[in-house]
């Protein structure tokens, strides 16, 4: 009878252990009585979070723009911020489901009875942050440190790969045409401060505005980065042939998949930051 | 009619000289709030002379294409709440500059609205007159005609949302094909250039007095359409070429500045309102209401939270919005 009370006490200590709370990021909490072994993730910083964390066997669904690492692909896709598909996320019987705070799905998967852990990181603290959650709650706390200290690693290798010549070089980061920049309070400009490049938006801007395009020709960025489509295409744009970095070629154009390591504040930031490097270090090269 | 004659003189004259501080606040409103000095500065023909004139311009024809559009449309079918839109003619056009771009993109020779290069720009006008044809026609066959107003606007609004729809799966399927979709469906007037200009110049001095000569038929239907053939026109024929000549105008306009809402249907209430008249005088008059209309929203949409930009056809949505439902409160209080 006693050897029986200890078991219980035992089993009660384990899982008494083995339950995770964590702020669900709306302001209250979530309680998991395990670590989840089954999570969908419906977005993809989030999900290469996971997989950098030794998570990605976990993972049974992602949203459909998540491509890396490789068996993420082979995941069943489950739609995008707009339009997740509700049945199909409740028919995976997940034990959590990240989202980002924006994503209109997140009330309707609570009422079903799911858990819901809403993330963004919108600088390179929240990054953090967000790698020492989901390692929190995959139950490998020690892990978020050691890929958190690599991001770190890349960072200071692009920095120091960025010519010197180049210091405070002013920076367009267009994002989209309408056209749409990356400012200095997002955090692709806090990447490109960490490397020592200035920014034609100012912070006070917002992160992303949605610019005149005549504030673009106007500012005469030394440097300007974008699609690679949307590079070529920039000349024909009215009065945009006047600016000096493009017709002196400084410019960076990304192919879509460096794009997403460019716009993901994930696990893969120190890579899209020596990408970056790297793009500025060839063309200084060639001069 | 003595006293009609000044007040659509008047009118005529109100409009005209409007554009002209309009057409100033153009060239004066820019990336750093009104400036006077970007005038006469050493980037002054960059500036003014490649992106602000242009600019201006292009949204004065934009307006004037789509308030001719509206006029053509409300005379034609007899109906005060026929516009581009509420006739499936611009989301037929916006359907097929879409296709066109996705298709361009699939050949690997992706195209954008703001930088088409002349001769691709006028693919993309020939595309639109011929989406926005198509529109109006399964909008007039669905009505079995227009002689039903309410079967002409139910067809209308079912074709505009089916076509937008089409949009809508082209671009889900294939979003690289337009870039800047938001910017498209709420119509954007921020990358017009020169080449934007001359086409849609040329579009207007086609359409404009082809409709101009024809406004007698447009006259003669107010009467009914028995009236109008007793009159001994030909019908068939120049409802036809009215129907082209309101698919050229939307197509272009479309094509060039994407969906911008509301002023094909405004500019010619004004008008009306302002001074009643023929045809003839409505079509001109509507036209310089249309361009007023979107040149003033589009000096609003730079200007108001500068350097950032507001989209123009919510503006205009707004604007124009805003107009209607006085003219309706007042009418409801008469």
């Amino acid at each position: 009878m006693r050897r029986c009370f200890a078991l219980l006490l035992l089993a009660v200590c384990c899982l008494a252990r083995a339950e995770i709370t964590l702020p669900d990021g709306r302001g209250g909490t979530l309680v998991l009585a395990a670590s989840p072994q089954r999570i969908v993730s419906l977005l993809p910083s989030l999900t290469e979070s996971i997989c950098a964390l030794g998570g990605c066997a976990r993972l049974v669904g992602t949203d459909r723009y998540s491509n890396w690492p490789e068996p993420v692909r082979k995941l069943p896709k489950l739609g995008g911020l707009e339009d997740a598909q509700v049945e199909a996320i409740v028919a995976l019987h997940p034990d959590v489901v990240l989202a980002a705070p924006s994503q209109r799905v997140i009330e309707r998967l609570q009422s079903l009875g799911l858990r819901v852990l809403v993330l963004e990181a919108r600088n390179h603290l929240e990054v953090h942050g967000g790698l020492q959650m989901l390692a929190r709650m995959l139950g490998v706390p020690d892990k978020a440190e050691p890929v958190w200290a690599a991001i770190q690693v890349q960072l200071q290798q692009a920095k120091e790969r960025v010519p010197p010549a180049l210091q405070g070089q002013r920076v367009y980061f267009e994002l989209d045409g309408a056209p749409y920049a990356a400012g200095s309070s997002s955090f692709i400009g806090e990447t490109l401060r960490l490397l020592g490049l200035g920014n034609i938006v100012p912070a006070a801007l917002g992160p992303f505005p949605k610019l005149n395009p005549e504030y673009v020709v106007r500012a005469q960025p030394d440097i300007i980065m974008a699609g690679a489509r949307s590079i070529e295409e920039m000349p024909r744009r009215p009065g945009w042939a006047s600016l000096r970095a493009l017709r002196e070629r400084r410019v960076c154009g990304f192919d879509p998949l460096q794009i997403d390591l460019l716009v993901r504040p994930g696990p893969r930031l120190g890579e899209g930051a020596l990408r970056l490097a790297d793009c500025l270090a060839a063309w200084t090269r060639e001069r | 009619m003595p006293h009609g004659d000044r007040r659509q003189g008047r009118l005529l004259l109100a409009l005209l000289a409007l554009c002209l501080p309009l057409g100033a606040a153009g060239l004066i409103a820019g990336s750093q709030g009104w400036s006077l000095s970007d005038l006469a500065g050493p980037d002054a023909a960059l500036i003014v002379g490649q992106i602000r004139a242009p600019r201006t311009l292009g949204a004065w024809l934009v307006g004037a294409l789509l308030g001719l559009a509206g006029a053509v449309a409300q005379g034609l079918f007899r109906n005060p709440l026929a516009d581009p839109y509420l006739l499936g003619s611009a989301s037929g056009a916006s359907l097929a500059v879409v296709l066109v771009l996705a298709a361009s993109s699939f050949a690997g020779h992706a195209m954008s609205l703001a930088t088409a290069d002349l001769l691709a720009r006028i693919g993309l006008v020939v595309a639109g007159f011929v989406g926005a044809l198509a529109g109006v026609l399964l909008t007039l066959v669905l009505a079995r005609g227009a002689q039903q107003t309410t079967r002409l606007l139910l067809a209308g609004v079912v074709v505009g949302v089916m076509l937008g729809a089409g949009s809508d799966l082209v671009t889900t399927i294939s979003p690289e094909a337009l870039r800047g979709k938001q910017t498209f469906m709420l119509g954007s007037t921020g990358f017009l250039g020169w080449p934007s200009v001359a086409l849609m110049a040329l579009g207007l001095a086609v359409s404009l007095p082809l409709a101009w000569r024809l406004a007698r038929v447009l006259d003669a239907l107010t009467l009914g359409v028995e009236s109008a053939e007793s009159l001994g026109l030909a019908l068939p024929r120049l409802r036809a070429v009215l129907v082209g000549v309101l698919a050229l105008s939307t197509g272009i306009a479309v094509s060039q500045a994407g969906l911008v809402a509301f002023v094909g249907l405004v500019s010619p209430h004004l008008v009306r309102r302002f001074a009643p008249a023929p045809h003839g005088y409505t079509l001109v008059a509507s036209s310089a209401a249309g361009g007023a209309l979107l040149l003033a929203a589009d000096v609003l949409a730079r200007s108001l939270i500068v350097p950032q930009e507001l989209p123009v056809g919510v503006l205009t949505a707004l604007l124009g919005g805003s107009y209607l439902l006085w003219l309706l409160h007042r009418r409801g209080v008469r």
